[in-house]
């Protein structure tokens, strides 16, 4: 097998295209497995890249910045919100059982363990994942990406690394982020009919956390945010020529992403159960 | 024989020649079962402009971006200043694409950087030996040469059509490439910045000593700039030889493109 760099990685997609360009039935069952090679050859030249000398530390933090930084006022008014709703919603099922105390615990453990990470995860996937799919997407269709290559720039390790590093990084920051602010919501939720000091509430809610609530969620928030930085990137670095194509880079990476998340939610809980 | 083969055959005698930065041999270019180079073999002297004229479809931009391996060639042999691009390893071709300067026909600048940014950008990864200073005074420079010092700060998306092909140039002078390839330098353009395009691609060649290879069916930018002339035809070299050549020839398909 060729060299795996950026350079070669256009070629050997092409190779593996051409070997399948059948007709029929057995063309469409290998579209699939184009589709797959294409994807693991991409994640394999972005872990050579990252390991090689000369990061691109500049465009990382600037990434860090563009995905962290601009994305904290939708990450607060949401996971406010997110708070807030389970409270107002939870609260009178708790009368009802008599466990109305128990709802500052509730309201934490759902947040940490499973609200917080996926609808954050989500909403990252609506603004970082297009973001990405359609910046990338129309920097092919311009020819920028053309560019930087014979500019004898490594576009993976400029554009893409840096991109998926910095949505690995940031996406469980934000996640962490957004649970700080569903406590607060959830204690304004909770004082709406009710009076309860943010000291009480936040004690309440954090004494029914414990290290196995918190530890797997910031697992798979990584994955998470590895997630929507891959399928981002992928869907905009691998978009056709035309500028319908950007439109497309940006709805797939959102789709896609928004699926993958779901998905290793329902493994790590899975795996996390069994723990 | 025709004419052309002949002319073909005769400048790929002297192959053996220093002289010569690209020797492109039978390259063949495909995508899918549709045939875009057939056939094609030409060279590049030290300190030519080469026009590359042709009907849109013909291959012309697909040939000088096999040349930089922007794409594979399905098959031939493409030398540029002698090294087999085809055989170069990742890092070997990154030092080749150093020395080889690329105009895209969209400018390709990149929206998020300003126009001095722009610039930077492949200075600092060509150039790396260079400091700041020396970094903004080759950065003034190229933009003094294409008359756009006042552009420094300005966003890509704050331009008009032909400064954004201007800056381009300047991007593209700025790390003193020993070749150029212009793709449409002069397309959607007005005649006068055509003109002006043109006349920067001659100052260009003077200045820096480049040999260029300049891909067009603006024949106004390839009089105005050619030293010689080749004419694509359904992925062949139809014709090979100087504008006076050109403009002399009866054959149907020159004298309607020369019209």
């Amino acid at each position: 097998m060729h060299e795996i760099t950026c350079y070669t990685m256009k070629k050997n997609i092409s190779d593996i295209k051409t070997r399948f360009t059948f007709d029929g039935g057995i063309k469409r069952t290998n579209v699939f497995f184009v589709a797959i090679a294409e994807a693991f050859l991409f994640v394999l030249s972005i872990l050579k890249e990252t390991f090689s000398r000369d990061f691109e530390y500049k465009e990382f933090f600037r990434q860090c910045f563009q995905i962290g930084y601009k994305t904290l006022p939708l990450i607060s008014i949401t996971g406010i919100i997110i708070g807030f709703v389970i409270t107002i919603q939870s609260r009178p099922v708790l009368i009802k059982f008599g466990a109305v105390t128990m709802l500052p615990g509730m309201v934490a453990v759902s947040l940490i363990r499973e609200m917080g990470p996926v609808i954050t995860a989500l909403i990252c996937a609506g603004k970082i994942g297009s973001g990405m799919g359609a910046e990338l997407g129309s920097m092919r269709v311009s020819e920028q990406i053309d560019a930087m290559e014979v500019s004898a720039t490594n576009p993976v390790k400029f554009l893409v690394v840096t991109r998926v590093w910095a949505a690995t990084l940031m996406i469980p920051l934000l996640i962490l982020y957004a649970d700080a602010l569903g406590i607060i919501g959830g204690w304004a939720g909770a004082n709406i009919k009710g009076n309860v000091s943010f000291v009480l509430f936040f004690s309440q809610a954090f004494g029914h956390v414990i290290f196995m609530d918190l530890f797997p969620a910031i697992v798979k928030s990584f994955f998470f945010g590895a997630i929507i930085g891959l399928v981002g990137c992928y869907k905009g670095y691998t978009a056709g020529r035309g500028t319908e194509s950007v439109g497309k880079a940006a709805n797939s990476a959102v789709v896609v992403s928004s699926l993958l998340v779901i998905i290793v939610d329902m493994i790590a809980v899975q795996i996390t159960d069994l723990l | 024989m025709t004419n052309t083969a002949q002319k073909v055959m005769n400048t790929s005698d002297v192959s053996g020649s220093k002289d010569v930065v690209i020797k492109i041999t039978n390259l063949k270019k495909g995508f899918g079962s549709q045939p875009v180079l057939k056939n094609v073999s030409l060279q590049l002297m030290n300190g030519e402009n080469l026009a590359i004229l042709g009907k849109s479809g013909s291959g012309k931009s697909v040939l000088i971006k096999c040349i930089v391996r922007l794409l594979n060639p399905d098959d031939g042999v493409i030398n540029v200043l002698g090294e087999d691009m085809r055989a170069l390893n990742s890092k070997h071709l990154g030092e080749i694409r150093k020395k080889i300067g690329f105009l895209f026909q969209s400018g390709a600048l990149y929206d998020s950087m300003t126009v001095k940014q722009n610039l930077e950008f492949p200075l600092r990864r060509i150039k790396k030996h260079l400091v700041q200073k020396e970094i903004d005074e080759k950065v003034k420079e190229a933009l003094d040469h294409v008359g756009l010092s006042d552009a420094i700060d300005k966003m890509p998306s704050q331009l008009s059509g032909g400064m954004r092909k201007r800056i381009s140039l300047a991007r593209t002078i700025v790390v003193d490439p020993q070749i150029m390839l212009y793709d449409e330098p002069t397309t959607g353009l007005d005649p006068i910045t055509s003109n002006e395009i043109s006349t920067l691609i001659n100052d260009v060649q003077k200045k820096y000593k480049t040999s260029s290879i300049i891909i067009t069916h603006d024949i106004a930018c390839a009089r105005l700039t050619a030293n010689r002339v080749i004419m694509l035809k359904d992925g062949e070299v139809y014709l090979d030889g100087t504008l006076a050549e050109f403009e002399k020839t009866t054959d149907p398909l020159i004298t309607s493109f020369f019209k």
